[in-house]
């Protein structure tokens, strides 16, 4: 019963990540496939020479920082004010949620109306909103500001879409907290702020770690969501579009095998330890 | 390291209620905040879908960016209408790929969960593990042979092959799903079937399947959800004529000749399937969604 599956994932995942290494370390430019041999030329071409990917490596770091730091404090704020049974709990929840059933391509598609940096008669958007409300100061050119910082503003569809997982880890992770040990740290005298600081926060470390595992995987890979933003603006190129770009418009089929093994070996550095922590775990039960 | 908290001698409901009552007014205050808090954030979670809303059921005259934010007239379908008009063929697509993309990968999962979870081997384990590394790869990293082999095996272009290549790459967080699940069913009944003469496979028919309703519920949402919304996939393996909803949808924004308020409509209209089922099954959706951090 297991046999079928165990084929295809060997087949596809592990035989097609070693014939793109395969790729990576060959000639293949063009529509006619060539696999003579060049060793690390290609990557050592990528990481020493190729400024769009040094540019695209920049943006990824710069867009992972806000991705993973907003998530982890806006998710936090909500889930501990759900935690404390607040009127509407199951209502903020579901709200609070819903973008993660939502398509990357529908959250670019709107946000790029609502991050529209045209001014004068065409301002639109956020800015048109905050034009009205009088909070001029808040009227920004969003994610066309100059590089590095545009990426950084693709931070916050990326935060609407996804925060809400970080505050469900959270929130899961606080209740399983025993209500006996706040109580306990209440009656030994500690206020409201020590008792997070001292008990809670701690304690949810695990939650934490699966935070950044999980969003910081997904920051690594960001694509589809650039690219309804912005189309292929290379002010806000990552490699997971160099990739595409390269190979499937430019026929580099050595480069974009060689940005696809980096990408690869990028997740795998956070993630393998992650899953092999799981492991041991699960066989010492 | 961890809470350095006296043991919790004895609480008593008393005391606790006293420590309680200490805070009222200071707790009361950090309620109201709280409170603020969520309904400023639910603003921003809402704010897209209001706009999208609010475009879309304006008529064509009353639509000006200067206006974006106001109400509109009455309910007018004009937006609507056209990005229908553009996407069916694609929505078409979309339901053509997503159904039996989640029901494929669905089953494999439940048989992957059963063995993985009742018929533990030396190294299944480890197996386990090297098929959920499958989830976290960047798919770019697997693309250019993909894209080889479809060619070969003449599956390049059209939506079934699409829907081969989802089932593949479901195969992982619907493993991860089953076997979850199945881990909780005891192992008596399993043991039990066994010693009544039950074979692998009569046992997954005759007691596993039967319990696994819940869990298909979750794994078939949450394959639905994700492969109605995935795109680099259907972009690189799928012809014009065969492109699911979120490839059209990503033209039809980047296209010089669609209104912005046709491309509002039309991101609404690729999103409501997968809004109305997390609305109506949200619950599901929320344990598929917590079931990919592995451990939960």
């Amino acid at each position: 019963m297991l046999a079928p599956s165990v084929i295809l994932i060997a087949v596809f995942v592990y035989g097609f990540i070693a014939w793109s290494l395969r790729v990576s370390m060959s000639d293949w430019q063009g529509l006619i496939p060539s696999y003579d041999f060049v060793g690390l030329e290609n990557y050592a071409e990528l990481i020493l020479n190729d400024r769009r990917f040094h540019i695209g490596v920049r943006n990824t770091l710069v867009f992972s920082a806000v991705f993973l730091g907003g998530a982890i404090v806006i998710g936090l704020a909500l889930a501990i004010m759900l935690d404390r049974k607040l009127p509407g709990e199951n209502l903020f929840r579901s709200v609070f949620l819903f973008p993660m059933a939502v398509s990357f391509i529908v959250t670019g598609v709107a946000w790029r109306w609502l991050m529209n940096p045209a001014t004068g008669s065409r301002t639109s958007g956020l800015n048109l909103l905050f034009d009205s409300v009088g909070l001029d100061f808040l009227v920004s050119a969003w994610h066309t500001n100059p590089p590095p910082w545009g990426i950084a503003f693709v931070g916050i569809p990326a935060l609407w879409q996804m925060s809400g997982f970080a505050m469900a880890l959270f929130l899961a992770g606080l209740r399983s907290i025993p209500d006996d040990l706040r109580e306990a740290a209440r009656v030994d005298g500690a206020s409201e702020l020590q008792l997070y600081r001292r008990v809670i926060l701690p304690l949810l470390r695990p939650a934490v770690l699966s935070v950044v595992i999980i969003l910081g995987h997904i920051s690594l890979k960001i694509f589809d969501l650039i690219i309804a933003l912005s189309g292929r603006s290379l002010a806000l190129d990552v490699p997971a579009i160099y990739m595409w770009t390269t190979t499937f418009d430019a026929n580099n089929f050595n480069r974009g095998a060689a940005i696809g093994i980096l990408l690869l070996v990028s997740v795998a550095l956070l993630v393998v330890p992650y899953l092999w922590y799981s492991h041991k775990q699960e066989t010492e039960l | 390291m961890s809470a350095q908290v006296a043991a919790p001698a004895k609480v008593t409901p008393e005391v606790a209620a006293r420590a309680r009552t200490r805070r009222s007014p200071r707790a009361r205050v950090l309620r109201a905040l709280g409170v603020a808090l969520l309904v400023t954030a639910s603003l921003f979670y809402l704010l897209p879908i209001y706009v999208m809303l609010v475009t879309g059921l304006k008529s064509f005259q009353e639509v000006s960016l200067a206006t974006m934010w106001q109400l509109p007239s009455g309910i007018h379908l004009d937006n609507f209408q056209a990005a229908f008009t553009a996407l069916r063929p694609n929505l078409i697509n979309s339901l053509q790929l997503t159904i039996p993309a989640a029901i494929g990968s669905a089953v494999l999962g439940a048989f992957n969960g059963y063995v993985l979870s009742k018929w533990r081997f030396r190294g299944s384990e480890i197996l386990f593990t090297l098929l959920l590394f499958g989830m976290f790869i960047p798919y770019q990293a697997i693309l250019i042979p993909l894209v080889q082999f479809m060619q070969q095996a003449g599956l390049y272009g059209g939506v079934p092959g699409l829907i081969f290549v989802h089932i593949v790459f479901g195969i992982p967080i619907t493993t991860l799903i089953f076997r979850n699940y199945f881990a909780a069913v005891p192992n008596e009944l399993v043991e039990a079937a066994r010693i009544d003469g039950a074979n692998l496979f009569g046992i997954f028919r005759h007691i596993m399947l039967p319990l696994s309703l819940p869990a298909f519920a979750v794994v078939l949402i949450w394959q639905f959800t994700n492969v109605w919304n995935e795109f680099l996939f259907a972009v690189v393996l799928t012809r014009p004529e065969s492109w699911p909803v979120t490839v059209a949808l990503n033209n039809l924004a980047g296209s010089q000749i669609v209104e912005w308020n046709v491309q509002m409509a039309g991101a609404l209209l690729a999103a409501i399937p997968t809004l109305l089922v997390y609305i109506l099954l949200g619950r599901f959706f929320v344990r598929g969604l917590m079931a990919g951090a592995v451990k939960g």
